[in-house]
C-alpha cells in the first residue's frame, strides 16, 4: 500500500478503480464466472464470499446519466409502456437489459439478482421485472421499514433468517459450499473500509472544510462496489490521509475560491447537471460539507455477528427509518459540520425521500435554524431540471445565509 | 440617483429612488427578458424622473433576466428584492406573496425584515400569472378584465386540475358544458388561492400578510387568497414594481454604505 500510495493520489485511485471495475466485470464474466446485479446497500459480504462479481444498476445508470446519455434509456423504456413517474435508475436500467450497450460503460449481464428493499419499494417491482425478462433468479433481501425509533427485535431475527437463506441460495446457485471463515474475513474488511469512509467523509467538520463535498459523489461509486475489499479500505484511509493534511497546512476545499458557506445537501446529486449544480454553488463559495449519504453506506456490525449485520443494512439507511430519526440526524448533521444552510434536492424519481422533505424542512428549521431551499430535478432524467430555477434558489439560499452571518457578526461586537 | 431594475419573464419594471429614499419614477413595460421591453422601462423610466443614465450613482438589477443584463453594479434575487421593497412600505409586513409571470413565492420575513424562509412553485405554471393568462385566453376575456368577470361569478365551478395544460381542457370542458365564463373565471382565480395557500402552508403565515407582482393586480384573486388565508391581504403601491422597488432600496444602501467606507 505504501508505494500505491506515493504514487498516486486517491482521486487518481478512484479513476483506475471505476475504469477497472467494468472491465475486470467485463473479463470475468467473459471467463465464465457468476455476476450479479444487486441493489446498492446490499449485503455485498454474502457475494463477495462466493466470489461473485457484482455490478450495481444505480451506479451504473448514475455514470450514464453523468456523461448526460441516460435520454436514449428513457425514452426506450417509455415507448415500452413503462411510465414516465417511474425511477428513472429503473428506467435507465431495465432499457439497459434489453439495449445492453451504453456509452458511458457496459456492464455484463447477470446470471442472478439480489434486491435489498432498505433503499426503497419500486426496486422489488424493478428486480421482479428483471428476473422475469431475462428469465434468471431473484434473491430478495426484505428490510422492513422501521416505523419504531430502534430496530425492532422479530425484524432482527427475521432478517438474520433471510441472510441464512440468501447463504442457502447462494450455495444452490453456485453449486459450492458456503465458507464461513472466508465471510468472517470479508466482514472485517467491509468494517475497516466503512470506518475509514467514514473518518474520511468526516473531515469535512474542519474550518474550513478540507474535502469538496461533491467529491463525495465520486468516492461514493467505491464504497458501493468495493466495500468488502482490502484496496478500497485503503483507498479511503489514503484519501482520509490527504484530508488530514490538508487540515494541517489550513487548506479549504478549492485553490482558486474561499469557504464562505457550508451546506448539506439531501438526497441523490443531479447526475446530468453534475457540473452545472457544483459550479453554480462554487460560485457563491458554497462548499457541501457533508450529505446523508456518508451514513448510509456506514455499515458497521461486530465481525462475525450475521444478526448485527442484519440490523446494520436495516439501520443505516435513512429511507428505512422514521421522520424523528431523519430529523435528529440532520439536526445532528447541521451541528457537527456547522452549517450554514441546507439545500434539499426535490429528486422526481425519488419519491420515498421526497415524500417527507417538507415536514424534515420545517422541523430542521425550527429545531436549529438552519435555512434551507428545495429545487426540483431528478437524479438521471434531464427533462425534469432549470438550471434558472436552480441558480435562482441558491443565490436567494446564500442571500439568506449571508444576512444570518451578519446578524451573527453584529451579535458578537 | 439610485437604480433598481427587475427584468422578469414577462414583464420589465424600472424605479428610480432620489437620495433621500423618495420614489422618482416606477414603470412597467410588459415584455419580459429577451426584449426591447428593458429599454423602454428604462427610457420611461428616465423621462419621468427628468433624469438621465448619467445620474445613476448605483444600480441593482434582479428578476430571471437579472444575470444576463449587463449594465447594473449588482445582481440580487428576486426574493430578497420583494421582501427589501416590501418593507420599505411597510415596516409590518411578515408574509409576502408574490405571484409572477413565471413564478408564485410565498416569503416568510423575521421582525427584522430579514428573508427567514421561502417556497416557490415548481416548475409547473399552476399558481402562476402564466396560468391567468391561459386562463384569460380560453375564456377571451383581457387579463385586466379577469377579475371584473370572476367576480361576476356567483357558483365557481371547481377546476381541480394542478397542469395549466389539463386546467385549460377542464375549463373548455365546462364551457362546452354550457357554464357561465364569470363562474369559471371565479373557478380558476380560486383555483391558483387554493395553491398559493398550500404553499403558503409551508413557510407558515404571519400577519401582515403583503401580495406583490402582477397577480397583485387581480382584485378577486387578492380577495380570493385574503378569504383562504382567513386574513387581510394588502396591496401596497405598484406592486408589480415591488421587485424593482425593492432593487432601488438595496442600491441606495449599497451606494451609502460605499461612501461611508469612502
Amino acid at each position: 500500500m505504501q508505494n500505491q500510495t506515493t504514487q498516486r493520489t486517491s482521486k487518481q485511485w478512484v479513476d483506475q478503480m471505476l475504469r477497472e471495475h467494468y472491465e475486470k466485470a467485463r473479463q470475468a464474466k467473459a471467463e465464465g464466472r457468476l455476476v450479479c446485479w444487486s441493489t446498492s446497500i446490499a449485503p455485498q459480504e454474502l457475494l463477495t464470499t462466493m466470489d461473485i462479481v457484482t455490478m450495481y444498476p444505480e451506479n451504473h445508470a448514475a455514470a450514464i446519466g453523468a456523461r448526460r446519455d441516460t435520454e436514449p434509456f428513457i425514452s426506450y423504456t417509455e415507448r415500452s409502456g413503462y411510465s414516465s413517474d417511474l425511477c428513472s435508475y429503473a428506467r435507465v436500467n431495465l432499457a439497459y437489459s434489453e439495449i445492453q450497450h451504453s456509452e458511458a460503460e457496459n456492464m455484463p449481464m447477470p446470471d442472478f439478482l439480489l434486491c435489498t428493499t432498505n433503499i426503497c419499494h419500486t426496486v422489488i417491482k424493478w428486480y421482479e421485472n428483471l428476473s422475469k425478462e431475462l428469465n434468471i433468479p431473484l434473491i430478495m433481501f426484505d428490510t422492513p421499514f422501521n416505523h419504531t425509533d430502534e430496530v425492532q427485535e422479530h425484524n432482527a431475527k427475521y432478517m438474520k433468517g433471510e441472510l441464512y437463506a440468501i447463504i442457502d441460495q447462494l450455495e444452490e446457485i453456485t453449486g459450492r459450499k458456503f465458507d464461513y471463515d472466508k465471510l468472517r474475513q470479508v466482514m472485517e474488511i467491509s468494517n475497516e473500509t466503512c470506518y475509514w469512509w467514514k473518518k474520511a467523509t468526516e473531515k469535512a467538520a474542519a474550518h474550513p472544510s478540507p474535502l469538496d463535498g461533491f467529491d463525495i459523489f465520486n468516492y461514493m461509486a467505491i464504497i458501493v462496489f468495493a466495500r468488502g475489499t482490502t484496496e478500497a479500505r485503503d483507498l479511503f484511509h489514503l484519501w482520509h490521509d490527504e484530508l488530514e493534511e490538508k487540515i494541517r497546512n489550513h487548506q479549504g476545499p478549492w485553490k482558486d475560491q474561499e469557504e464562505h458557506y457550508r451546506v448539506l445537501w439531501d438526497g441523490i446529486a443531479c447526475w446530468p447537471y453534475l457540473r452545472y449544480t457544483y459550479k453554480t454553488l462554487k460560485k457563491l463559495g458554497i462548499n457541501m460539507v457533508t450529505s446523508t449519504y456518508p451514513k448510509s453506506w456506514t455499515v458497521s456490525y461486530e465481525t462475525g455477528d450475521i444478526e448485527g449485520m442484519a440490523r446494520a443494512y436495516s439501520a443505516n439507511v435513512y429511507p428505512n427509518r422514521n421522520l424523528n430519526y431523519d430529523v435528529a440526524n440532520m439536526v445532528n448533521l447541521a451541528r457537527k459540520f456547522d452549517l450554514d444552510g441546507i439545500i434539499f434536492h426535490s429528486n422526481r424519481s425519488c419519491k420515498l425521500m421526497d415524500f417527507r422533505q417538507y415536514e424534515v424542512q420545517r422541523r430542521v428549521l425550527e429545531e436549529c435554524g438552519v435555512p434551507s431551499v428545495i429545487f426540483d430535478g431528478d437524479q438521471t432524467d434531464p427533462r425534469l431540471f432549470s438550471e434558472a430555477q436552480y441558480e435562482t434558489r441558491i443565490q436567494a439560499l446564500a442571500e439568506m445565509m449571508a444576512e444570518n452571518k451578519a446578524k451573527k457578526g453584529r451579535a458578537a461586537q | 440617483m439610485y437604480l433598481g431594475l427587475d427584468i422578469g419573464s414577462s414583464s420589465s419594471k424600472v424605479v428610480l429612488l432620489g437620495e433621500g429614499g423618495e420614489i422618482l419614477a416606477a414603470q412597467v413595460v410588459n415584455l419580459g427578458t429577451g426584449t426591447k421591453g428593458v429599454g423602454q422601462a428604462l427610457e420611461a423610466a428616465y423621462a419621468q424622473a427628468g433624469a438621465g443614465p448619467d445620474q445613476v450613482a448605483y444600480a441593482v438589477v434582479t428578476g430571471y433576466g437579472r444575470m444576463t443584463y449587463q449594465g447594473a453594479d449588482k445582481q440580487i434575487t428576486e426574493i430578497s428584492c420583494h421582501a427589501k421593497g416590501v418593507r420599505h412600505l411597510s415596516p409590518e409586513a411578515r408574509t409576502i406573496v408574490d405571484v409572477g409571470g413565471q413564478d408564485t413565492k410565498v416569503i416568510r420575513l423575521n421582525p427584522q425584515g430579514g428573508v427567514e424562509n421561502f417556497v416557490m412553485n415548481d416548475k409547473c405554471a399552476a399558481g402562476t400569472g402564466r396560468f391567468l393568462e391561459v386562463m384569460a385566453r380560453v375564456l377571451d376575456c383581457p387579463i385586466q378584465s379577469l377579475a371584473q368577470l370572476a367576480r361576476a361569478g356567483e357558483a365557481p365551478v371547481s377546476i381541480s386540475n394542478l397542469c395549466t395544460v389539463f386546467a385549460e381542457s377542464e375549463v373548455i370542458s365546462h364551457l362546452a358544458a354550457g357554464v357561465s365564463q364569470a363562474n369559471v373565471a371565479a373557478g380558476a382565480i380560486h383555483s391558483i388561492a387554493t395553491r398559493i395557500v398550500g404553499m403558503a402552508g409551508r413557510v407558515g403565515v404571519e400577519p401582515q400578510v403583503v401580495m406583490t407582482g402582477g397577480g397583485a393586480l387581480n382584485g378577486a384573486l387578492v380577495d380570493a387568497l385574503s378569504r383562504s388565508l382567513e386574513q387581510p391581504v394588502q396591496v401596497l403601491g405598484n406592486p408589480q414594481a415591488m421587485g424593482a422597488l425593492g432593487a432601488a432600496v438595496f442600491a441606495r444602501e449599497f451606494a451609502q454604505k460605499r461612501a461611508a467606507q469612502g
